[in-house]
C-alpha cells in the first residue's frame, strides 16, 4: 500500500480528470493506472458490458497487446465474466492454482507472468455494468486496505461513467455505456492509423495520441476521432511526434 | 462497516438472447416487392424492429456531412414521413444521436422531448407520435446514419427491448457497411460472431488500412472483410496479419 500522501495525490488527480475537460476514455485510463499504483499491482484493466451482455475492453493501465488479449478472452471465461454475472468480487486469485476454475484464462495469465489477480464488479444500483481486474506478478493477494481502496476506485469509475450526481433518466445508463464503448473503438482506430504513419507499435501510438491531446488541452477521444476522420489532422498529430523525437 | 457489506442482488447488464430474437424477427420480415438489395434489407430491419418491439414504426436515416437527413428505408409510409421531419425543422433526436455518437432515447416526447426539441415536437404532435428512440449507426469514427424507432405511447424501453433495439442497429450498421448481394434471407447470419471478443485488433487494423491505402474507415473495414472472405479466414486473422505489418492490396492479388 502506497503512502497516504501519494494516495491523496492520486485521488485528487482522478477527481480532476473527472471535472476538467472530461474525456471518458482518458478518465478510465487514469482510474486504472491509479489503481495499479495504489495497490502496487502490475496491471489493472476495466471491461464494460455491451447491450447484449458481451464484456468489452474499455481501459487499462498498460496498452500491452498481450494484456489486452487477456482481457478480451474473458468474454468466454475468467474472473471478469464471473464478477459481471454474479455482481460480486472474485477475490484472492492465485493464478498457479486457478486452472481448474478457468482452464483457458489461468494458463494465459500465467504465460504473461501473472501470479495473482482480483476482480471487482462495477455496480450501479442493481445492475452490474462491467468489471475491474487487477493483476500482480507476485502471487500475493490484496491486503484489506488495498482491497477497500481498489473497490472505491471501481465505484469512482462507475460514477465517472455516469457523469452526473444523480441519474435523471433511466435511459442515461444505456446511452452512456454505448457512447463509452464506441469511444473506445475510435481510440483503437486512431491507434492503428498513428502506428502505421509513425511506424511504431500501437501501444506507443496511444501514448502519442494522449500526449498530443494533453499538450493541446483537448479531450482524448475528440483528438482520436479527428485523426481518423481528417488526413491533415492525422498529419499534424504525427508531425508533432516526429518533431519531438528529434529534439 | 462499508456500504458494500450487505450488497443487494445484482444482475448483469445486457441480454445475450437479443440476437436470437432479432434473427427470428428478421427472417419473418418481408420487404416490399419493388425493393431489393440494400433498401430491401434495411426495410426488413425496420419491419422486424416494429413487429418485435412496442413500436408504431421505424426508419433508417442516412445523415450527410452537411447534416442533411435522408430516409433510406422505412417500415411504412407514415413512418417515412416522420423520418423526414427532422430535416424539415432542422432539429430532432436523430440528429443529436448522430452528432453526439450516442443513443438518444426519448420515452416521452411531449414531456422532456418538448424541452429539448420544441420545433420537432410541434411538428410531430398531431401525428400521434409519443416516443422516439434514435440509435446511431456507427463503428467508432465511422458514422453512417441513424435507426430511428417510433412509439405511439409514452414508454421507457426495458433492458431487453433496448438490447434488441441495439442488435437491430448493429445489423443495420453492418449492412450499410457491406450491402448484401441479392436477396439473402438471413441478414443476421455470422455478423454477430465478429462482435464477440478481440475487436481491439480489428479496429486497430482498420486504422492502419486507412493509412496504407488512403481509404476511409468504412472502406478499410469492407476491404478487410473482402480479404477474409476470399482467403477463407476469419476477419480477426486478416486483422492480425495487418498488425504484423502486412499491407493489403485493393485487388486481392495473392
Amino acid at each position: 500500500m502506497i503512502s497516504s500522501s501519494r494516495l491523496s495525490d492520486l485521488f485528487v488527480e482522478v477527481a480532476d480528470t473527472l471535472v476538467d475537460e472530461f474525456d471518458l476514455v482518458d478518465f478510465l485510463h487514469h482510474v486504472t493506472s491509479s489503481a495499479a499504483e495504489i495497490t502496487a499491482s502490475t496491471a489493472v484493466g476495466l471491461m464494460l458490458a455491451d447491450h447484449d451482455g458481451t464484456l468489452r475492453f474499455m481501459a487499462s493501465s498498460s496498452e500491452d497487446a498481450r494484456l489486452l488479449d487477456l482481457f478480451q478472452l474473458q468474454n468466454a471465461e475468467g474472473p471478469c465474466l464471473d464478477a459481471h454475472r454474479t455482481g460480486e468480487e472474485v477475490p484472492d486469485i492465485i493464478i498457479e492454482s486457478a486452472a481448474d476454475r478457468w482452464p483457458v484464462f489461468a494458463p494465459r495469465a500465467a504465460e504473461l507472468g501473472f501470479g495473482a489477480a482480483h476482480c471487482f464488479p462495477l455496480r450501479l444500483r442493481d445492475q452490474t455494468i462491467g468489471a475491474m481486474n487487477i493483476f500482480r506478478t507476485e502471487p500475493r493477494t490484496l491486503e484489506d486496505e488495498e482491497r477497500r481502496v481498489a473497490r472505491a476506485l471501481a465505484d469512482v469509475a462507475t460514477i465517472g461513467l455516469m457523469q452526473e450526481r444523480a441519474l435523471r433518466r433511466a435511459e442515461e445508463l444505456t446511452e452512456q455505456l454505448q457512447f463509452a464503448l464506441n469511444s473506445r473503438i475510435v481510440i483503437e482506430q486512431a491507434k492503428g492509423a498513428v502506428a502505421r504513419v509513425l511506424d511504431i507499435g500501437v501501444e506507443e501510438a496511444f501514448t502519442v495520441i494522449r500526449g498530443y491531446a494533453r499538450s493541446h488541452r483537448r479531450p482524448l477521444t475528440e483528438v482520436a476521432r479527428e485523426a481518423v476522420e481528417d488526413r491533415p489532422a492525422l498529419q499534424a498529430l504525427t508531425d508533432s511526434y516526429t518533431r519531438q523525437s528529434r529534439e | 462497516m462499508s456500504a458494500h457489506d450487505d450488497l443487494a442482488e445484482s444482475s448483469p447488464a445486457g441480454d445475450p438472447g437479443a440476437w436470437t430474437t432479432a434473427r427470428q424477427a428478421m427472417s419473418a420480415a418481408v420487404a416490399d416487392e419493388s425493393l431489393s438489395g440494400l433498401p430491401a434489407a434495411l426495410q426488413r430491419i425496420c419491419r422486424a424492429a416494429t413487429s418485435s418491439l412496442p413500436l408504431s414504426g421505424a426508419v433508417v436515416q442516412v445523415i450527410t456531412e452537411a447534416r442533411e437527413v435522408v430516409v433510406l428505408a422505412s417500415s411504412d409510409p407514415a413512418s417515412h414521413l416522420l423520418g423526414e421531419i427532422t430535416f424539415t425543422v432542422g432539429e430532432g433526436p436523430c440528429l443529436d444521436a448522430f452528432t453526439m455518437g450516442r443513443p438518444v432515447l426519448v420515452p416521452d416526447l411531449l414531456g422532456e422531448g418538448h424541452l429539448r426539441w420544441p420545433g420537432y415536437v410541434s411538428a410531430i404532435r398531431e401525428g400521434g407520435l409519443r416516443a422516439t428512440y434514435a440509435l446511431p449507426l456507427h463503428v467508432g469514427a465511422v458514422r453512417l446514419g441513424v435507426l430511428e424507432l417510433y412509439g405511439a405511447r409514452v414508454h421507457s424501453l426495458s433492458a431487453a427491448e433496448l438490447s434488441l433495439s441495439l442488435v437491430f442497429a448493429h445489423v443495420a450498421t453492418d449492412i450499410l457497411l457491406e450491402p448484401p448481394s441479392g436477396s439473402s434471407a438471413d441478414l443476421v447470419g455470422d455478423r454477430s460472431a465478429e462482435g464477440l471478443g478481440h475487436w481491439v485488433e480489428i479496429h486497430q487494423a482498420q486504422g492502419m488500412v486507412t493509412v496504407d491505402l488512403g481509404l476511409d474507415l468504412a472502406g478499410a473495414l469492407s476491404l478487410m472483410r473482402a480479404h477474409a472472405f476470399s482467403r477463407e479466414v476469419p476477419l480477426l486473422e486478416v486483422a492480425r496479419m495487418i498488425l504484423a505489418g502486412e499491407r493489403l492490396h485493393v485487388t486481392d492479388e495473392d
